[in-house]
């Protein structure tokens, strides 16, 4: 069994981690310290999810967000998909299991995986906006961001959105400010079942791997935990009942992984094309300085003369 | 005006030295509006192209503003543009004697323009640098509306949005080459600065550069001249 969420602490104490603590800065290069914090983990047994949505509540009050009120649309995930404002998700998907004809209810808490390789941080342009601590949470810093949504291009998982309000992304923090502080997120600490717990990396992975065991025993052969290594393994991880086809959890990508197009957009592209535009300004420089100017000499000047005058220039 | 590089506006006045009329004042405007949105595009579009140039988003008023403001001088220079092909396009017309000057553009780079055929008002490399402004520019301003998100997010998917932006970059690049090339030849080349600025050329100058383009404004001249002149002349 899991321990339960901590409370809040009674007197102030500091932050566990800050700005010393860096992995990766957008649009920056950084030195990373020496020892990287432990690695924190969220993880979400949808196995054990009734579909509350008391996560969702929590999150909107702890961030002190305010949806819009939206309309019904034929299924219980609402609003219908991420927003600026909603950082977290329960998608509901009803899926009959073609092994035994049963319907199975798959409720994903969705949001921010906080890849240990993020793409949105990669394909941020503006220094700082986007920064990954090295115990692996990944925080929009909005003093910094510009609102240009490069990050929705570079997220494999869909995740951030871009405020009408105010041109900013916005996306799950993994409760950066509760975990530095001791606390769980908001969404964890409102679950009722833990189908939400929070730790270290290994625990999660120690705990997810009680319940593969458990699930299996229950006849869910494919059980098996989700900390996809194309983005070299998160730090939100879900137990799913069905590990062999993620997809089918409203679209949980099989394999994700930084689009290639996005790596070359930031990789190659950038660099040789700075390479070529500068080349393109210093052959400039040296075919003036070895050819020399082109000037019209007093010749051309006089053959143009003749020829207005009717001349044989 | 019969051949097809004459430009309304173009004319010859005979003097100690000749001068040629190239670009109309509206021409100029025109020419001078694209090339400004130009300048502006390519440093606030390489300010979000690569960490190195971010600094350069101060002179927008910062990265949000820069962001904001990309797209719009997008659209003007796309309007701009587009006049200017209206303009230039018939004189831009691929001739048969820019596939020569293509096969000697090495006595182009050394200055050897007596080696190389009578040209109309335009050049092998000015065409070039037309139709490769022009295409880029369509490339441009139809990927930067599927990153223009504040408008357009949910006309495309992410994926398309992913292709539209690399395109969108080597284009960018692309463009800003044929605009080096662009500006170095009216450096290189003594007395063309003065087309755009105050529309005219010396006679010379249209001789060495452009001389069968100088030929039909005399000889257009000539005809529409079976009235007297005008002592003005």
């Amino acid at each position: 069994m899991l321990k339960p969420a901590p409370n809040p602490p009674v007197a102030p104490v500091p932050a566990k981690f800050g700005d010393q603590d860096l992995l990766r800065k957008s649009a920056s290069t950084i030195k990373p310290p020496a020892e990287r914090q432990t690695e924190v983990a969220k993880l979400i047994d949808v196995s054990k999810c009734i579909g509350c949505k008391a996560c969702q509540a929590a999150c909107l009050e702890w961030n002190n967000l305010h949806e819009e009120i939206g309309t019904f649309n034929g299924s219980y995930t609402n609003p219908p998909d991420l927003t600026p404002a909603s950082f977290t998700l329960m998608r509901f998907t009803e899926w009959v299991n073609p092994e035994t004809d049963n319907l199975e209810w798959l409720i994903r808490k969705d949001g921010c995986m906080h890849c240990e390789d993020p793409g949105c941080l990669k394909a941020c342009p503006a220094p700082g906006a986007i920064v990954q601590y090295t115990n692996g949470i990944v925080d929009f810093v909005h003093d910094n961001c510009i609102g240009c949504g490069y990050c929705v291009r570079g997220c494999p998982f869909n995740i951030p959105r871009i405020s009408k309000v105010d041109n900013k992304a916005y996306k799950c923090t993994l409760c950066s400010d509760r975990v530095a502080v001791g606390q769980w997120p908001a969404c964890a600490k409102a679950c009722p079942t833990q189908a939400i717990a929070f730790g270290t990396k290994e625990d999660m992975k120690k705990h997810a791997a009680e319940r593969v065991t458990d699930l299996k025993s229950r006849g869910y052969k494919n059980a098996g935990l989700y900390d996809p290594p194309g983005v070299s393994g998160t730090h939100v991880m879900y137990v799913l009942q069905h590990a062999d086809k993620p997809s089918i959890y409203a679209g949980l990508p099989d394999n994700p992984r930084i689009s290639p197009i996005v790596e070359a957009w930031k990789g190659v592209t950038k660099y040789v094309g700075m390479g070529v535009m500068g080349f393109a300004a210093v052959a400039g420089v040296f075919h003036y300085l070895i050819a020399g100017a082109n000037k019209v000499t007093p010749e051309d000047e006089a053959s143009a003369e003749k020829l207005t005058r009717g001349e044989k220039p | 005006m019969t051949a097809y590089d004459l430009e309304p506006g173009d004319g010859v006045h005979p003097g100690k030295p000749v001068t040629v009329d190239r670009y109309t004042v509206g021409a100029r405007i025109n020419h001078w509006i694209t090339a400004i949105s130009l300048v502006l595009l390519a440093i606030s579009g390489l300010a979000l192209f690569t960490p190195s140039l971010y600094f350069l988003t101060a002179l927008f008023g910062g990265g949000q503003w820069t962001r904001a403001i990309h797209p719009w001088i997008g659209v003007v220079l796309f309007v701009s543009f587009s006049i200017l092909f209206i303009r230039f396009w018939r004189a831009n017309l691929w001739k048969g004697e820019d596939n020569i000057w293509l096969t000697r553009v090495r006595d182009v780079l050394l200055g050897h323009e007596e080696r190389l055929p009578e040209l109309g008002k335009y050049n092998a490399g000015q065409k070039f640098v037309f139709w490769g402004m022009s295409l880029l520019i369509l490339v441009l301003i139809a990927t930067g509306l599927v990153a223009w998100d504040q408008y357009f997010f949910r006309f495309t998917s992410i994926e398309t949005k992913r292709i539209a932006i690399i395109v969108h970059s080597l284009a960018a690049v692309g463009i800003i080459c044929v605009w080096i090339i662009h500006v170095y030849a009216a450096i290189w080349v003594k007395g063309t600065m003065g087309a755009m600025t105050k529309g005219r050329v010396t006679g010379g100058w249209a001789w060495r550069h452009h001389r069968k383009w100088l030929r039909e404004l005399v000889a257009s001249r000539r005809s529409n001249a079976g009235t007297p002149r005008t002592p003005a002349e």
